[in-house]
């Protein structure tokens, strides 16, 4: 009579397996994020401290700040890459967007913007849509800036005048300073 | 039309043109983009160092720009200790600086833009540079190149080249320098002879303009 009781307050859920049992009046255990306790702050861009320096390849899914040393690559797809003042990167880059306060050695490819600071190095050739190069800033390489096919909708870039023949001495008088010809050599 | 306020200060025997912030009309850079125009997709020389202004200059037309100041890898190759023209006498020196500004594979550039960088090079690693640059330039394409005209200068200003337009340019000051030698036309045409045609526009300031045809 016991046990048959005892059955009928806990009777067991067809197809379920045996676990502890739940205790009353408590509610359940959320497995929601917002209750974490370790992810609800916002949380800066990762960093790549000065101390710190990687060999390999990098992939980061989040914005990232580099101010150590890295040989090999980097990709951030759809993120921002900052290089900080004390960053050195012997290493190809891709990001959406890359800042550059440090050194690059290394081919860069960069979907959106490429903004090269005062002070920064780069070496390398550089594939991107936008370019913002501050005086001061060192570059060598080639710049390929990718334009949408939509450009072609837009205003168009300025383009130099058309084509004249060899100034003659009345249009240079006209645009410019006295700058008679001194010779032309044709072999 | 550009504005151009330079001006020369002169001593008994030497004189100094002095660098000033200019803006200046240029018949050469004119020629040489008219030579371009209508094209895209080239790719250009730039001597000056990348700007924002030659950047966006070039890559606005539809062309690829390839940047170097050449200015700094000659004070790297040359110009940290000993005497900056003797020093390009140095095989390694000048296989560094060659190295460094002009290793590359052949017919890769549709145009250069040089600037006044050819002066400050003494033979023979002058006529390397020129040949060099014969081999990696296209067929038919424009070389501009600057050289100050006025042999009485001990030295004459360094400048940051900016274009601003097809026809104007912008000079920021960045120092001063002995040219290697002087140049008049007979001895520019000698320093061109394997390139097709080499024409001059001579200006106010003494500054030889010169667009080569390859």
């Amino acid at each position: 009579m016991w046990n048959k009781r005892k059955e009928e307050e806990y009777p067991p859920k067809a197809g379920s397996t045996p676990s502890a049992p739940v205790m009353a009046n408590n509610p359940p255990m959320s497995t929601s994020a917002s209750s974490s306790h370790y992810s609800s702050e916002v949380r800066g861009p990762a960093v790549i401290g000065k101390s710190v320096m990687v060999k390999g390849q990098i992939y980061s899914r989040e914005d990232l700040t580099i101010d150590g040393e890295i040989d090999g690559s980097v990709e951030l797809q759809e993120h921002r890459l900052t290089v900080g003042p004390h960053g050195k990167l012997q290493a190809g880059v891709k990001a959406r967007e890359i800042v550059v306060l440090g050194t690059i050695h290394g081919n860069v490819e960069a979907s959106d913007k490429i903004d090269i600071r005062k002070d920064a190095k780069l070496v390398g050739d550089i594939k991107t849509a936008r370019i913002v190069i501050e005086d001061g800033a060192y570059f060598k390489g080639s710049i390929d800036i990718a334009r949408p096919d939509i450009s072609k909708t837009a205003a168009p870039a300025p383009k130099p005048p058309a084509a004249a023949p060899a100034p003659t001495a009345n249009a240079a008088a006209a645009n410019a300073p006295a700058t008679p010809v001194a010779g032309e050599v044709k072999r | 039309m550009g504005t151009e306020t330079g001006a020369s200060l002169y001593s008994s025997e030497k004189r100094v043109i002095a660098a000033t912030l200019q803006s200046r009309s240029s018949n050469g850079l004119d020629q040489f983009f008219s030579s371009i125009q209508g094209e895209e997709n080239l790719s250009i020389l730039d001597f000056a160092g990348a700007s924002q202004a030659n950047v966006g200059f070039i890559t606005n037309l539809g062309h690829r720009i390839y940047s170097n100041d050449i200015l700094r890898t000659l004070d790297e190759a040359f110009g940290t200790d000993g005497d900056f023209v003797a020093n390009q006498s140095d095989p390694e020196r000048s296989a560094y600086f060659l190295r460094e500004c002009l290793d590359f594979s052949e017919h890769c550039f549709d145009g250069a833009l040089v600037w006044d960088t050819l002066q400050f090079l003494a033979p023979p690693l002058l006529q390397e540079a020129v040949d060099r640059l014969y081999k990696v330039l296209r067929p038919g394409s424009a070389l501009l190149a600057f050289f100050h005209a006025d042999e009485k200068a001990d030295s004459v200003p360094l400048y940051n080249y900016r274009i601003i337009e097809s026809k104007t340019l912008s000079l920021t000051p960045r120092g001063q320098r002995k040219p290697a030698q002087y140049f008049n036309n007979r001895s520019l045409e000698k320093l061109f002879q394997r390139y097709n045609s080499v024409k001059f526009f001579l200006t106010r300031d003494a500054l030889r303009e010169v667009i080569v045809r390859r």
